[in-house]
């Protein structure tokens, strides 16, 4: 199989180029694109990449892959090869800092901004604070996000304002928190979003649904976003 | 030696998991000046994998439950060799440090009632083990880990925590004093190495799972812990005692929770037979993990095993009914389907005992603060050396760690950490200056690699070697022959890594380099646990063998050290002295 | 909270609000202006100017006219502030952004006051 990847050390490099790798993969099991990793490196050990779990949660290894972003340990090969070839590329829209190592710090940045932890100033209870199984329920499909940053890498509106656009993986957790029912930060919360970039620019491009890893909508929880705001406008 | 650029913190963390972020959380609302290393961004840390939840006697599910039942089941989990003094600590505190989390804002699953909810686990009974089956793990669906890491994570943003994220640690700094002061670490992005400096160091490095080919830890789970602090010439204690966990997918060891039996999931032999009701009458597929890991290999042993190969058994969920599996098991349909290539609600999970947690670690108090037992095996605290987490052995685990109190241990002993450097900063520590020669020490074998010449042998095959050695010989089962062939074997490998070489020269991101030195870390602690393994003559907890099949408490009964400047083992006393309640006295271990 | 100068209330929501309430005024007016050509296929001179000279009907041009204005100007804005960027464009983006912004400006203002003269010119 021909796996075409880009590469760029700063040490060495100018520009960064796409190398062609000719490799021979082992019948049986459909491999996932990070054994092919794995197996470049061998071959290489100057291919460059990040990586840990190996089973989707930890979110280290989001690539593009034959141009869709996604977690390298859970895409098998036979969902992103098309004629015997695929290309590997870093997260588009992230400066590169070497092969398919990105630098996240505008994506961090930006989740750091809405933030992301519970506000709830009045003094807790001896026990847990009590939370109904249906309010909980609307933490799902929200806090199951691991940062990997392929859908926000993914959204061109990100890639124009990354540093005035929250993004999707932001603004997902920024509804997780709105909509928690221990949280207490509402308004403040809304008050911190409510400019023409933060929550604005997202066009519903519906980039972010299509790549998310774990199957979580992001732009379903914009819309929510974006539905407070106005309530809370008018 | 060349100067290097030198940070400067009271304190720095080692690992940003959930021990170590616990304790930086102490650490940060203390205004003191300290730091988080980690070699990945924080919420990557293998704390992220754990699934089925934090044991806890919240009293949700059973409002009579009690903390010293908690107690109760540890200790004879432990196989009577974790610390009774720390143990009784970790339970009592767990019920505040559960609160603690979900004051956080951990988003918890519920009860109808709206409290924490909880499943049961292996191990847990009610009434010292009279009452039967008990639900004592808190959980978030089966993504209590993930939870836990982000929330902690949270919680430490809002604290203005400092990261230093994806830095990674080389060495530990020991000045002349013999105390640590810091280490020397790699900043991954531009390749530079700096020296950071502190007057308390703490460990939270996780464990070494990767010594083993089969494994549910993360690829980075290489023993850096363990293995700096072997390299500065401290013990590690039961290093021996590793958990294999029943349910690793097989063929590829992605964990599936031990939730998935506690929701009333089992295990079936090619038969179709529920195997552990011959194994463990009462407890049945709740039994120890070390049990249940030895029956089923014994069922695939005997012939049993399903699949091609009758190499594995089976995880049969399906009877649980579509609803049950969605709302607490959401995580693992995803895995069984992308790892097992089977949809749980139709068709069991194939299954084999993977390597799963570290037992053994470097010995420490319920402080954090590591200790160093001296030729009379009396306790010596290192100064300015804390670990804490899987890392450390407080010992809360013994020879076999329960479901669900691994990460209580993170926080409760994260915690306790924090409290006490807090504490010794204020009486003032010591911080004599560490000199040219300790930094060069401490600098070595990242020189040794770095003017490695291409002729040597690749580290991917030489781990490859590492991992076989260790799964053929040091399993589930163990004995004196093929022990002695692993060893010959690991002294082999340790000449063979000392020629060996990086073929990759760059600074930026050079994760090459950082395989190599995490194999140096590797063979530390595959090398100790073999001589433990060899050394320990009595079969206990995790530590099965075949030529010495019954525990031996005339001899045993104690904590194995291994002492890195002699490589040989030796004993220390387990605590048995709880100080509000009496001391559970070691029985006969059955379930 | 990102804030700009440029941005037409600065604010998110009451942009949003004031795009899609300017585009339901341009889309009614259309549908006015179509339906009035569909029953008057044949219109001639002066039909069409008997139509402008009614008041209800300048006063509904001018507030197209307005809505039109400011749902191109923030529009524009959005897209000034999308593309003309410092990393898409280089160093001189804001420069070019800020011409481009007040060349739509002078656009807007010339086609306002254009409007209003051949609403109520005497031409």
């Amino acid at each position: 199989m021909l796996i075409s990847v880009y590469r760029y050390d700063p040490d060495k490099d100018i520009t960064p180029y796409m190398q062609d790798f000719d490799l021979e993969i082992p019948g049986g099991r459909d491999l996932m694109v990070l054994d092919v990793l794995e197996l470049l490196k061998e071959q290489d050990p100057t291919v460059s990449y990040r990586r840990s779990c190996r089973e989707g949660v930890c979110g280290s290894d989001g690539v593009n892959m034959n141009g869709k972003n996604g977690l390298a340990c859970i895409t098998p090969l036979s969902e992103v090869v098309k004629s015997d070839k695929l290309s590997i590329r870093p997260l588009p829209g992230l400066p590169v800092v070497r092969d398919l190592v990105v630098d996240m710090e505008q994506f961090y940045d930006q989740y750091k901004k809405i933030k992301p932890y519970l506000i709830n100033d009045e003094p807790p209870p001896t026990q847990e604070r009590l939370q109904s199984p249906e309010d909980r329920e609307k933490l799902d499909g929200l806090y199951e996000c691991i940062l990997c940053a392929c859908c926000t890498t993914a959204c061109p509106s990100f890639w124009w304002n990354p540093d005035k656009f929250v993004g999707p993986a932001g603004l997902l957790q920024a509804y997780r928190f709105l909509i928690d029912s221990r949280d207490t930060a509402t308004e403040e919360r809304l008050a911190g979003l409510e400019d023409p970039f933060s929550v604005f620019r997202c066009r519903g491009i519906m980039n972010c649904v299509s790549v998310c890893p774990k199957g979580l909508n992001p732009t379903r929880a914009i819309g929510h976003i974006r539905n407070m705001l106005l309530k809370r406008a008018v | 030696m060349s100067k290097i650029p030198i940070l400067d913190f009271d304190a720095i963390i080692v690992g940003a998991g959930g021990a170590g972020m616990r304790a930086a959380l102490q650490l940060a609302e203390s205004g003191r000046n300290i730091a988080v290393i980690s070699k990945v961004f924080p919420t990557r840390s293998h704390t992220v994998s754990a699934q089925g939840g934090i044991t806890s006697a919240i009293g949700s599910d059973d409002p009579e439950d009690d903390w010293r039942w908690h107690m109760y089941d540890t200790v004879k989990g432990s196989d009577y060799i974790g610390d009774q003094d720390a143990i009784e600590y970790m339970c009592s505190a767990a019920p505040e440090a559960v609160y603690e989390l979900e004051h956080m804002g951990l988003p918890f699953s519920r009860t109808e009632s709206g409290r924490i909810y909880q499943r049961p686990f292996g191990g847990q009974t009610k009434d010292y083990g009279r009452g039967g089956q008990a639900s004592r793990t808190c959980a978030a669906a089966d993504r209590t880990g993930h939870a836990l890491l982000h929330t902690l994570y949270q919680g430490n943003l809002k604290a203005g925590s400092v990261f230093f994220s994806e830095w990674f640690a080389i060495d530990l700094v020991k000045n002349t004093n013999d105390a640590i002061v810091g280490v020397t670490a790699i900043c991954m992005e531009t390749g530079v190495v700096h020296y950071i400096r502190a007057r308390a160091t703490v460990f939270a490095t996780g464990g070494a799972g990767r010594i083993y080919q089969s494994t549910t830890n993360a690829l980075m789970n290489t023993g850096d812990g363990p293995g700096m602090s072997l390299r500065a010439g401290y013990a590690l204690q039961d290093i021996e005692m590793w958990q294999f966990h029943p349910t690793g997918i097989a063929g590829v060891g992605v964990l599936v929770t031990e939730g998935c039996r506690g929701e009333g999931g089992y295990l079936i032999n090619k038969d179709g037979e529920r195997f552990m009701e011959r194994y463990a009458p009462n407890a049945k597929d709740l039994a120890g993990r070390d049990v249940v890991a030895r029956s089923m290999i014994l069922e695939i042993r005997d012939g049993r095993g399903a699949g091609e190969n009758g190499d594995y058994v089976l995880l049969k969920l399906d009877h649980l009914g579509e609803e049950i599996l969605h709302s607490r098991l959401p995580g693992i349909i995803e895995l069984a389907k992308t790892f097992a290539h089977v949809d749980p609600l139709k068709e069991p999970i194939p299954v084999e005992p993977t390597c799963h947690y570290m037992m053994g670690g470097l010995p420490t108090n319920i402080h954090g603060q590591v200790i160093s037992p001296d030729v009379n095996g009396n306790d010596q605290i290192i100064n300015g050396f804390y670990a804490v987490g899987e890392t450390a052995c407080v010992s809360v685990h013994g020879a076999n760690r329960l479901g669900g109190n691994a990460l209580l241990d993170l926080v409760v002993f994260g915690r306790a950490t924090g409290l006490h450097i807090i504490q010794a900063l204020n009486e003032g520590m010591d911080s004599a200056e560490a000199s040219e020669s300790d930094l060069d020490a401490a600098l070595a074998r990242l020189r040794r690699w770095d003017e490695s010449d291409a002729s040597g042998e690749s580290v991917p095959k030489l781990r490859k070697e590492l991992q076989a050695c260790m799964q053929l010989n040091f399993g589930v089962f163990r004995k004196e022959e093929t022990m002695q062939k692993g060893m010959h074997k690991l002294v082999e490998l340790r000449q063979r890594i000392a020629g060996a070489s990086v073929g990759d020269k760059s600074a930026a991101f050079n994760t090459a380099r950082l395989e190599a030195l995490e194999l140096d870390n590797l063979l530390e602690v595959a090398e100790a646990t073999a001589i433990c393994a060899e050394g320990r003559k009595e079969s206990r907890g995790a530590h099965a063998r075949e030529d010495y099949q019954d525990r031996d408490d005339e001899n045993w009964l104690a904590h194995s050290i291994y002492q890195p400047t002699t490589r040989k083992l030796s004993k220390r006393k387990v605590n048995m002295q709880p100080k509000t309640v009496p001391a559970f006295e070691p029985m006969i271990r059955t379930y | 909270m990102v804030t700009q100068v440029t941005s037409f209330t600065r604010n998110g929501v009451s942009d949003w609000l004031v795009q899609r309430i300017t585009a339901v005024v341009v889309a009614i007016y259309s549908v006015v202006l179509v339906a009035y050509l569909l029953f008057q296929p044949a219109v001639t001179y002066q039909q069409w100017s008997d139509l402008f000279s009614q008041t209800w009907m300048q006063v509904f041009t001018l507030m197209t006219l307005l809505a039109t204005c400011a749902h191109a100007w923030i529009g524009m804005w959005t897209v000034g502030t999308d593309y003309l960027r410092v990393h898409t464009v280089g160093e001189s983006a804001n420069a070019l952004r800020f011409i481009f912004q007040l060349g739509c400006m002078l656009v807007f203002v010339v086609y306002l006051i254009w409007g209003i003269k051949i609403l109520w010119g005497n031409g």
